[in-house]
């Protein structure tokens, strides 16, 4: 083997392994979801997490995959679907020959170029499953999701990752917090908005109902779980085994989290009056969300900036959107929506060559600015589109009935906690087999 | 033959099983209940919100006695369930027509 082929095994190792680390975040989804929901709805939430994976792997590698990263034009690639096309990875830069021309830059091969992107891509379609938790239909949401992965994230990402127009401006997304999370969260707002709120979530004159969830260690778990993921979502975004650039991310992304923590312990301890522990969880993830875009652009104490003032802004958002009778279970909106979006921002502020606040001017904030309201309009109106379209063909709410009984029996005929604590239900052994 | 059923707050639960042993109960059967009578219930709080919880977390201890034993019984509950303070539960004592042992089939106070 010679130092190509072992820069390449490194590489791709690198890329491959991340990507594990960040498919598991579907397992830090489930069952942060399901531990904020209530248990009458838990094989409903575990089951859309879990589904949601695998109507992505398809409908990105059929479609998604190749309008994202195919050669094409600035709104949109034009080949590369089912995976086909000429490709010569791992080749790079001058020496690529073939229709992913944007992924030129990393060296390893297409598989692994595929599989990595995907895993962000069902990222982007599991975080609207906690927006519209406890009344959507599942057939409803398992369409949605192939939408959202085959057609909307990848418009959106190829104009910043797909050589569209918004990476040509210098639009700066490292990790997706706009690609990922605020294009999620756009889809799950809409979703929020077209669905409506849980039945006896909110009262008369703006009395807000809670309805907590029924399982704070898988809410924990999963948090922690998703924490364990983006270092492989961030420093895996390098695509290539950089031995500075990977410790430098990982460390900014660490630390953001750990700002972000905090901040919110804190916010929601004065505000509040006591740490409640899923603002505590609320406010890791929006450190984690808002460090996304510019974790290899930004110092590390700009992280921890960045990170406190994600902490703050969530607990606020969860407020808020209540506030404006707006029922997001889990928080996902406030996480993935509004952090994805301040966190895109921050790079323009906050980044070492460029930020407004290191002495660079304004000129990357507008970029980064016209990048959000780019991607956000977009995906806010087509994700609008979708889901009006099953709202008026075959519904996207499970009936009143439904709701109060729970979706576990409703949509799936089974329960997550069936019977007795201590056996099955309608269990029968006859006395003499005792 | 009687039946006495005990609410009582949950972490005297012990100390009151202890006591009816000693006083001749063999056997006791105990659920987790909820509920509420002069006890004020407390505010929690979820993400902003507050409500409030009446129903409180005790335990029903449901024992069935012969006559002469349930008012040692109760004796023992008394003394070993009380805090002095509102939400000590209460002590239901009613007649009991029938008691049958599954196993063998014996009835009346012999199934006792």
């Amino acid at each position: 083997m010679d130092l190509a082929q072992a820069k390449e095994a490194l590489d791709t190792l690198w890329v491959v392994v991340t990507a594990c680390l960040v498919f598991f975040m579907n397992a830090g989804f489930a069952l942060l979801e399901t531990g904020l929901c209530q248990a009458k709805n838990a094989v409903n939430i575990l089951a859309k997490n879990f589904i949601v994976f695998a109507v992505s792997s398809i409908a990105f590698w059929a479609v998604g995959f190749g309008l994202m990263f195919g050669d094409g034009t600035p709104l949109v690639g034009l080949q590369g679907f089912f995976l086909g096309g000429a490709d010569n990875s791992p080749a790079m830069a001058d020496a690529y020959q073939g229709v992913f021309t944007s992924l030129n830059w990393t060296g390893v091969p297409l598989a692994a170029k595929f599989f990595f992107q995907l895993v962000f891509a069902g990222t982007a379609a599991t975080i609207v499953s906690g927006a519209v938790a406890e009344r959507i239909k599942f057939l409803s949401f398992i369409l949605f999701s192939f939408f959202l992965v085959a057609f909307i994230y990848p418009l959106g990402g190829h104009w910043a990752w797909g050589g569209g127009f918004l990476g040509t401006l210098g639009f700066k997304d490292f990790a997706g917090s706009t690609v990922v999370h605020s294009i999620g969260g756009w889809a799950a707002l809409m979703g929020v908005v077209i669905l409506g709120p849980r039945l006896g979530k909110y009262g008369k004159d703006g009395k807000v109902n809670p309805i907590p969830g029924h399982n704070m260690g898988f809410a924990t778990l999963g948090t922690l779980i998703l924490w364990l993921g983006w270092f492989g979502f961030n420093p895996g975004s390098t695509m290539a085994a950089d031995v500075n650039l990977i410790s430098t991310v990982a460390l900014n992304t660490n630390m953001a989290a750990a700002a972000g923590c905090l901040a919110a312990t804190a916010v929601a301890w004065s505000v509040l009056g006591k740490p409640d522990l899923s603002m505590i969880l609320n406010g890791t993830l929006a450190g984690l969300v808002a460090i996304t875009a510019g974790c290899n652009a930004v110092s590390t104490l700009s992280s921890i900036i960045i990170g406190t003032l994600a902490g703050v802004l969530v607990v606020f958002a969860v407020l808020f959107f209540d506030k404006v009778r707006l029922d997001d279970p889990v928080g996902a909106l406030s996480v993935h929506l509004v952090n994805g979006v301040f966190g895109t921002l921050a790079v323009g502020l906050f980044a070492t060559e460029g930020g407004l606040f290191t002495g660079g001017g304004i000129a990357l904030t507008l970029t980064q600015l016209k990048g959000i309201a780019a991607v956000g309009a977009f995906t806010a109106t087509a994700s609008a589109v979708v889901w009006y379209a099953l709202k008026v063909t075959i519904g996207i709410r499970v009936s009143p009935e439904e709701e109060r009984e729970g979706l576990d029996t409703g949509e799936h005929g089974m329960e997550a906690y069936p019977g007795f604590t201590t056996h099955a239900p309608a269990f029968k052994m006859s006395s003499s087999e005792a | 033959m009687k039946k006495v059923e005990a609410i009582v707050r949950p972490h005297v639960m012990e100390a009151v099983k202890a006591a009816l042993q000693e006083v001749g109960v063999v056997g006791m059967t105990v659920t987790e209940v909820k509920g509420f009578g002069r006890q004020k219930g407390h505010t929690e709080t979820y993400r902003g919100s507050e409500y409030k919880v009446e129903f409180l977390p005790k335990v029903k201890i449901e024992v069935a006695l012969a006559d002469d034993l349930a008012d040692k019984a109760v004796e023992a509950i008394l003394k070993t369930a009380a805090t002095g303070k509102f939400g000590d539960g209460k002590v239901f004592v009613s007649a009991l027509s029938e008691v049958v042992r599954i196993r063998t089939g014996e009835r009346g106070e012999a199934a006792l």
